[in-house]
């Protein structure tokens, strides 16, 4: 029960409006700010089909735009990383060299076809895996070689993560599965004394994403749309400041694709979370800020 | 949180789990019934060698024995004495013992005990063994009117039949004495039809003294036993009036008795089992004497080389302590009596020679320590100084390592459990490797995942073993009833009480052994979750996520 909130000191506070003008304090919920305070309506109920709707209610405080010049410092830049796996005696190398800097409140899309290493690249990215030469910096600061602790903390609270296969877990309802990164963060007693604000926040953003009568259903009982946004609602409880798509639409049909390309955008948007996605398809790609192509495990153009 | 969380769910989503939570439940509740079983024998066990034997005894080495009770009682008390509740004197040997069930002769060896009746029940539970509710609270050698107990004083609950027992005492003996001088008088008048007679007198004691079948069932023939030594409680005198008159003229049956001797309950019973259906546990006490009859006792003199001594002795208890050794082998005389038929004692104002002294100690004073100061004026080269647990230390020794081997192999059962929990958790953290995966992507650390499935493995152990010690519990609560049900669907008894002389299983509850039970399956079960919870911890979060 880590209630580890130990955390990465930002390089410079003003660089993430979002956080400098919500500031967490401690022992108060992390997103007391008024964007969450979001009313029931019917609308809420039918937000993501129309994204006019959408963006008032998640952002209610403007959003401070464009970004002020000393924020250009890049909220995630890998430095000519390598890795390769092993297959037997075989050494199969997966990425040779890459180096993508990452903005704040970028949308960037890395697109490359099967194989060319643009989920390896995403997984380092979010710590889940090391790399076996180069740097990874977050904010400025280098992360890929962090006592594992650290790296969970910072995955837990600063990068949120959907997968194309949604990755819910098929024993928790859809509420307890958008509460887990919470119930992660906290210990067992200062979950239960926040569980009712946590519980508040964790329908809202259901709400937000349309799936407030699906609170109680178990992820078999879900449709694949609405198991990507409970996985998006998940991702974004802990409220991150970087949110990495590993093929978000890559198991929907085109129609919810679109749907949950436009949370995305919005989301980015609106609440200026920066986006990694990682995609096959091209034309998904294109709605991107910027595209990055990945080809044999290099950067390519 | 999420631990607790994700545990309870798979807790009630898993139902392999089950079959590990079974098998401890099984293990737990197996250890709980064999250790109480034992521990409600070897302690019944304890209880009845402690009480049919003193605190600590003393014993000449010596068959002789030593000398002047009175003086020996002296140096004990000044060695001892603010110890000592109580003392007695006790004469050894063995001997022969006749009996004459319905006119045929049985001999058995015996242990012939010369007690004192005043102090005897001082050191030791002797009167709470014997049959009389009045000898009981004070024993005598002299034969009592009636009222002997005719069911057995010490069972609760159902006990065998000894309706018979209504007959003994005096009552007995003076009909015993009236059929004896009715034959005498018609075989004086009619040698010829004594013989009818003494078969009639025979068939009629079968019926009323129930002795074992076959013993009067005679030879139809007419091929009988030589009479005069097969004549019933056969005092050899009374087969003659003339020859009685000469040689114990003022001795009348049928007012009269001999020293009085105390007999083993087995040794003057059996046991018999008719039908485990009927209540009693269908059995059946037949008696082969009771109290009143008379009997002969044949022992050795205490002079080099030994001479053989007999004498008649006139049963009045008997000496029931459900240890079958002593029960079918030990006979109780008056120690004086003894003492001076195998003259150990000079004149009747010598204390005379004695075997063994008894001694009884103060409550919650250390026996060992007696002991050990007595062994200091006893040497061991001629006595023997032990406490009551020294006496039977290879039998309750052998108890002991009886527990503790079952106890052993009733631990590989959780082991067994144990393991089938290793397996099954093996299993599922395979099926959950997606699982730990996205955990993992969430923010989990290794040491969160592992607290998942030793989490897990707890609540295993604690549901399991917390209904092990249900059943358990309820299993030695209701042993009986099962046992019987267990003999009804059988069709032969489970427990046979004629082998074990409990009419019930004893059962005794040690908290401690309870408790320490329960801990052990719940650490067996929480041990044998450390291994594929540090497989769960250790899985490489990419490897996991793209594990299908």
């Amino acid at each position: 029960m880590s209630d580890d909130r130990e955390r990465i000191p930002h390089p410079t506070t003003s660089i993430d409006p979002h956080r400098h003008s919500m500031p967490r304090v401690p022992g108060s919920p992390l997103f007391s700010g008024p964007h969450f305070q979001v009313p029931k309506t019917e609308r809420a109920e039918k937000a993501i089909s129309t994204s006019v709707t959408i963006i008032p209610m998640i952002n209610a405080s403007p959003t401070e735009s464009p970004l002020p010049a000393e924020n250009q410092i890049d909220h995630l830049r890998t430095i000519d990383l390598y890795k390769s796996y092993r297959k037997g005696s075989v050494e199969v190398p997966v990425l040779r060299g890459v180096e993508v800097n990452i903005r704040p409140g970028e949308f960037l899309a890395i697109e490359g076809q099967s194989g060319s290493g643009k989920s390896t690249l995403l997984h380092l990215m979010g710590t889940l895996d090391g790399p076996d030469k180069g740097e990874i910096h977050f904010h400025g600061r280098r992360i890929d070689n962090l006592p594992a602790r650290n790296r969970d903390t910072l995955r837990n609270k600063r990068i949120g993560m959907i997968f194309q296969f949604y990755h819910l877990l098929p024993e928790l309802s859809m509420l307890e599965n958008v509460l887990s990164p919470l119930m992660i963060a906290d210990g067992v007693w200062s979950y239960l004394k926040n569980r009712r604000k946590y519980r508040e926040t964790a329908k809202s953003l259901l709400n937000l994403m349309g799936l407030s009568h699906r609170l109680k259903h178990k992820p078999r009982e879900l449709s694949g749309g609405e198991m990507q946004r409970a996985a998006i609602a998940r991702a974004l409880i802990a409220r991150p400041e970087l949110l990495l798509a590993d093929e978000p639409t890559g198991n929907l049909d085109q129609a919810t694709g679109r749907e949950i390309l436009k949370i995305l955008r919005t989301l980015n948007e609106e609440q200026n979370i920066t986006i990694v996605m990682v995609t096959h398809d091209q034309s998904l790609a294109a709605q991107a800020d910027r595209i990055v192509r990945l080809k044999g495990g290099v950067i390519e153009g | 949180m999420y631990k607790l969380l994700l545990c309870w769910r798979y807790l009630r989503t898993r139902y392999i789990a089950l079959v590990s939570i079974i098998s401890v439940m099984l293990g737990v509740a197996t250890m709980i019934v064999v250790n109480s079983v034992m521990e409600g024998f070897s302690g019944e066990m304890q209880n009845r060698i402690h009480n049919s034997t003193s605190d600590i005894v003393i014993d000449a080495l010596d068959f002789a024995g030593m000398p002047d009770a009175e003086y020996q009682f002296e140096q004990i008390r000044k060695a001892a004495g603010e110890d000592i509740e109580a003392m007695s004197p006790v004469v050894l040997t063995i001997g022969m013992l006749n009996l004459s069930p319905g006119g045929r002769s049985i001999s058995m060896p015996v242990r012939v005990i010369g007690i004192d009746e005043a102090t005897q029940g001082l050191v030791s539970d002797f009167n709470k063994y014997l049959q009389h509710p009045e000898n009981r609270k004070k024993m005598s050698f002299a034969l009592r009117e009636d009222k002997y107990d005719t069911r057995d004083h010490q069972a609760d609950g159902d006990a065998p039949d000894r309706s018979i027992m209504a007959e003994a005492g005096w009552k007995r003996r003076r009909m015993i004495a009236e059929s004896l001088a009715r034959e005498q008088k018609n075989r004086w008048e009619n040698p010829a039809g004594a013989e009818i007679r003494r078969q009639s007198y025979v068939e009629g004691a079968e019926g009323g003294a129930a002795a074992p079948r076959g013993a009067a069932e005679g030879d139809p023939e007419g091929n009988v036993p030589p009479p005069v030594e097969n004549v019933p409680t056969g005092d050899i005198f009374q087969q003659n009036p003339a020859l009685a008159a000469a040689a114990a003229p003022a001795f009348d049956m049928a007012k009269d008795q001999h020293t009085g001797i105390v007999l083993g309950m087995l040794l003057a019973s059996r046991r018999f089992l008719l039908d485990s259906d009927e209540p009693n546990g269908g059995c059946e006490d037949r008696f082969y004497v009771l109290p009143g009859e008379d009997v002969k006792l044949t022992f050795p003199t205490a002079g080099t080389p030994p001479k053989v001594a007999s004498d008649t002795f006139t049963v009045v208890d008997f000496f029931e302590s459900k240890m079958s050794e002593s029960d079918s082998s030990f006979v109780f005389v008056p120690i004086r009596e003894l003492q001076r038929l195998r003259g150990m004692s000079a004149s009747a104002a010598d204390a005379g020679m004695i075997n063994q002294i008894l001694i009884k100690l103060k409550p919650g004073v250390d026996g060992d320590r007696v002991r050990d100061k007595l062994k200091a004026i006893y040497p061991e080269t001629m006595y023997s100084v032990q406490t009551w647990r020294d006496q039977r230390s290879p039998l309750l020794a052998a108890v002991q390592l009886e527990t503790t081997i079952l106890n052993v192999l009733l631990f590989f059962i959780i082991a067994v459990a144990g393991f089938g929990i290793l397996a099954i958790f093996y299993m599922i953290v395979v099926e959950k490797t997606r699982d730990i995966g996205i955990l993992k992507s969430l923010g989990a650390s290794r040491g969160g995942v592992m607290g998942i499935f030793l989490a897990y493995g707890l609540s295993l152990g604690l549901v399991g073993s917390g209904a092990g010690l249900v059943i358990g519990l309820l299993f030695v609560q209701y042993i009986n009833q099962i046992a019987d049900f267990l003999s009804w669907v059988r069709g032969m008894p489970v427990f046979d009480p004629t082998i074990y002389y409990f009419n019930k299983i004893p059962t005794s509850l040690v908290p401690q052994t309870v408790i320490s039970i329960v801990v052990g399956a719940v650490a067996i079960a929480v041990l044998a979750s450390i291994l594929p919870a540090r497989r769960a911890a250790r899985l490489h979060p990419v490897e996991a996520l793209r594990y299908e």
